[in-house]
């Protein structure tokens, strides 16, 4: 990496991009290896080592202390002399000049946008001298108009010598910004090109790996009928930003609809949404009961409701001990979640749950020294098994999964795997929510991409190469654009 | 080359998370903290009184359960600090940190008192009863869900909100205190019905406070089998583990917060009913005398269950008694005594922290050879 250069880090979610931008910023240690900078070794430990080493990290959730200004914020933290306001805030005014930032410094972080706090962040590691910045996936939280702000400014602080790194997993903006790129996969280095003469799909290449055959049993899908149809669904985050844009789609009953996409593009929201989680702001879920024929519209009802209608969906849910689990609770307490309310009298009986626990651990396998374990002590794995092996029992007729095989070894990922498919095979409509997209291309009989909140593709799962879903799961940007300019 | 560097990373101090203790290993570290805790203070006083630890700790036993009369004494205290310790517990596990049992016993003993004091005479023995077991009921349990009705719906502070109601509910006892003053402007409502001893709980045993204890031991266990055995129970743990999770089977989260905050307050209520109408039939600004506090200790030393509770209550009152009979005795002021206390109570919570997690020590040498 040079002075006087932008270099972006691309990846995909998990590849180590910002656990190798921390351990530059100090905030991990290196197990092995060594850093070097300027030519020298450099030994970091603390974020105050490698600020003497003069390197700034701009993390994508900020730093910012809320109550104060702007230029309070710069410069807390730093132990020179006296604390003297006025002589830094002339100082810092310099800097926000000569790069050309926008801002008011007198004003306080919470009246500040998104884009104001990030332009906060980089003046204060501007202002502690660094020379090398680091930027978290700065654009992941900007409009289109503050992205193209954000990169004159990064071209006007190269251009005076400050080496910059990028860590992003959007294909154009690397294009359009750095000068060479690195690309990072699962934790390991790739490569490194010169802009110029990289394009999308030789980065979409080097960033899916080559085609890895996994062997998942996949059966033809048996008389599909429309299970769950999904029209014009919008959903917005508490800030107004919209986190789902008009998605439409269908999930069949015996099937296995697989949902691509860089993590946070909707998909937590998308499954949210379906379980009654989340307020849609527009769009209708339409749920097609296989015992009466009936058909429901499921937006805005409570999961107590759906419920109540007979719908019976399961849902794994990505944060499993902080959603799908209570962690401090044992396994037969967290089998009954789902099931505690039946019964007559104010008491729960424990004897059904138990036994489901009991069936549970010896048919998934789960690793655990009883039923009456709290299910924190379990290792992820077994954690998850728990939590499947809940949401299947009950019959569902609708199971979605998040992710579901995160963080689990390669036994216990083909066990899942074959779950799934036997739900599909008993008529279940499944949606499971993936990252790996191996996994995608052999499980899955349909793959919805998302990207940005907006559905950009749903492709058979028989045909898709990998290169075609990285393409369409970093392309929002692109359609976003366009649709713009309609 | 990155041999070396390595050794750098690693502390001086490792803490770390212990998978679970067996039950005797446990118990053990608690004992010996207790025992650690009681070397510490004999130190102590030797350091700054001069008298003989065991002199000093014969005394506390003797002034906490010296006398039949001291253990019928220990044992009402007991009980009205365990009561209010019961009626703190549902709501701290849903993480709801109610620190305004103070005012809620405090509002629950106003309104056994203005019964008392207004329709002594007017109803009927038997109606007057029940309207004074009533009163208090509703009033605690007023006190309690106004904070978690704002908590429910705005999503306030509840911590806050509690503690502050505790000085209003002060406020509003020493006014009427002041209105019904016998004799008037004394600042002092006295015994109240003390001829007809109308609206007085019936007095049990030797020193009459058999009924109080009895009423707080059935409590005690209603309480544990609520949180443990009902569907109640079950999702308030829910709700206090992780909101999302209750979220995400359909539990009405503010549903379960105002019920179980009504349910915290009657019981702060039945706590004041238990000290005005069974025990001091009168009422100050002090009657609850930090109880609602004390039992923020009681309740999480015993990790929320009731029936360790008993056991935590006791041992903190027997401190109360014996520290107050060392300070006669011996001539040393109240602060002494607090100091013990302190210590001893400081060493028990310290415990917990060694019985979850494990501390390994490395020598500087030890990382500087590697």
């Amino acid at each position: 990496m040079y002075n006087h250069e932008i270099l972006s880090i691309l990846g995909e979610n998990g590849s180590g991009k910002t656990t190798l931008m921390n351990m530059i910023s100090g905030i991990y240690h290196p197990d092995e290896g060594q850093i070097f900078i300027g030519g020298k070794e450099a030994v970091i430990h603390s974020p105050k080592d490698a600020y003497r080493y003069k390197i700034g990290m701009i993390h994508q959730h900020f730093k910012l202390i809320d109550v104060f200004t702007a230029v309070e914020n710069i410069v807390l933290g730093i132990n020179e002399g006296k604390y003297d306001l006025k002589a830094a805030t002339k100082v810092v005014q310099e800097t926000c000049e000569k790069y050309g930032f926008e801002i008011d410094l007198n004003k306080k972080i919470y009246q500040m946008s998104v884009s104001e706090k990030q332009t906060v962040e980089i003046v204060k590691t501007l202002y502690r001298g660094a020379d090398i910045l680091i930027l978290d996936e700065p654009t992941a939280v900007l409009t289109p108009q503050e992205i193209d702000k954000l990169f004159a400014v990064m071209r006007r602080m190269r251009d005076d010598g400050k080496a910059i790194i990028i860590i992003t997993h959007k294909l154009n903006e690397v294009l359009s910004i750095s000068d060479r790129v690195s690309v990072l996969r699962k934790g390991e280095y790739i490569g490194t090109v010169n802009t110029c003469e990289a394009n999308e799909s030789i980065l979409t290449e080097m960033m899916v790996g080559e085609k890895v055959s996994l062997n998942i049993a996949r059966t033809e899908p048996q008389n599909a009928k429309k299970r769950l149809s999904l029209t014009n669904v919008t959903v917005l985050s508490d800030d107004g930003r919209s986190i789902l844009k008009n998605v439409n789609f269908t999930a069949n009953a015996g099937e296995i609809l697989g949902i691509a996409g860089i993590s946070g593009s909707g998909q937590k929201e998308l499954l949210e949404a379906i379980a009654g989680l989340q307020h849609l702001k527009s769009g209708s879920i339409l749920y097609y009961d296989p015992f009466t024929g009936k058909e429901e519209n499921l937006r805005d009802k409570t999961p107590m409701q759906i419920k109540n209608l007979g719908v019976r969906l399961s849902f794994v849910p990505e944060d499993r001990l902080g959603m799908g689990l209570v962690g401090s609770m044992d396994i037969t307490d967290n089998m009954m979640l789902r099931s505690y309310r039946s019964g007559n009298g104010a008491f729960v009986h424990r004897k059904a749950p138990q036994d489901l626990a009991k069936r549970v651990v010896k048919d998934l396998k789960v690793v655990t020294p009883g039923v009456q374990t709290p299910v924190r002590r379990l290792s992820g794995g077994n954690v998850q098994k728990v939590l499947v092996g809940r949401e299947i029992s009950a019959s569902p007729t609708v199971l979605m999964a998040a992710y579901p095989v995160r963080g689990l070894d390669i036994n216990s990922s083909y066990m899942i795997y074959n779950l799934l498919t036997e739900q599909k095979e008993n008529g279940v409509a499944v949606i499971f929510v993936g990252e790996d997209l191996d996994v995608l291309t052999e499980l899955c009989d349909r793959i919805l991409v998302i990207s940005g909140g907006v559905v950009t593709g749903i492709v058979d799962g028989r045909g898709a190469t990998k290169e075609e879903l990285g393409l369409l799961m970093t392309k929002a940007h692109h359609s976003e654009k366009e649709g713009a300019a309609q | 080359m990155s041999q070396p560097q390595k050794a750098k990373h690693e502390q001086l101090l490792h803490i770390s998370k212990r998978a679970a203790l067996p039950m005797w290993k446990s118990w053990l570290i608690r004992v010996l903290s207790v025992v650690a805790s009681l070397i510490l203070c004999a130190i102590i006083i030797v350091l700054f009184t001069g008298d003989n630890p065991i002199q000093i700790y014969a005394t506390m036993i003797k002034g906490a359960v010296g006398t039949t009369r001291r253990v019928w004494g220990l044992l009402q205290n007991v009980a009205m600090l365990l009561c209010v310790s019961l009626a703190v517990t549902p709501a701290f596990k849903m993480r709801f940190w109610n620190i305004g049992a103070e005012g809620q016993v405090l509002m629950g003993g106003l309104a056994t008192a203005s019964v008392m004091i207004l329709f002594g005479s007017k109803l009927p023995p038997a109606l007057l009863m029940v309207v004074v077991i009533l009163a208090s009921i509703v009033a605690g349990a007023i006190w309690a869900v106004i904070p978690a009705i704002f908590k429910a719906f705005w999503n306030t502070n509840e911590t806050l909100f509690t503690l502050m109601m505790n000085y209003i509910a002060m406020q509003i006892v020493s006014y009427f205190v002041y209105i019904w003053s016998v004799p008037k402007g004394s600042g002092k409502i006295g015994v109240i019905n003390a001829a007809t001893q109308a609206g007085w709980l019936p007095s049990l045993g030797k020193h009459g406070y058999l009924l109080n204890i009895l009423i707080v031991a059935v409590l005690t266990v209603a309480v544990y089998i609520y949180l443990k055995y009902s569907k109640h129970g079950y999702e308030l743990t829910v709700v206090g583990e992780s909101e999302n999770t209750a979220r995400y089977i359909g539990i009405n989260v503010k549903k379960v917060i105002i019920r179980t905050m009504l349910l915290s307050g009657a019981l702060c209520g039945v706590a004041g009913l238990l000290l005005v109408s069974g025990t001091d039939h009168t009422i100050t600004r002090d009657t609850a005398a930090g109880r609602g506090f004390t039992a923020i200790m009681v309740s999480w030393l015993a990790k929320f269950n009731p029936l360790y509770m008993v056991l935590t209550s006791l041992l903190i009152v027997f401190m109360q008694k014996g520290a107050t009979e060392i300070s006669t005795v011996f001539g040393l002021n109240d602060s002494f005594s607090d100091i013990i206390t302190g210590i001893i109570i400081f060493f028990i919570i310290g415990s917990e922290f060694f019985i979850n997690y494990t501390v390994k020590f490395r020598s500087s040498k030890e990382v500087a050879a590697q």
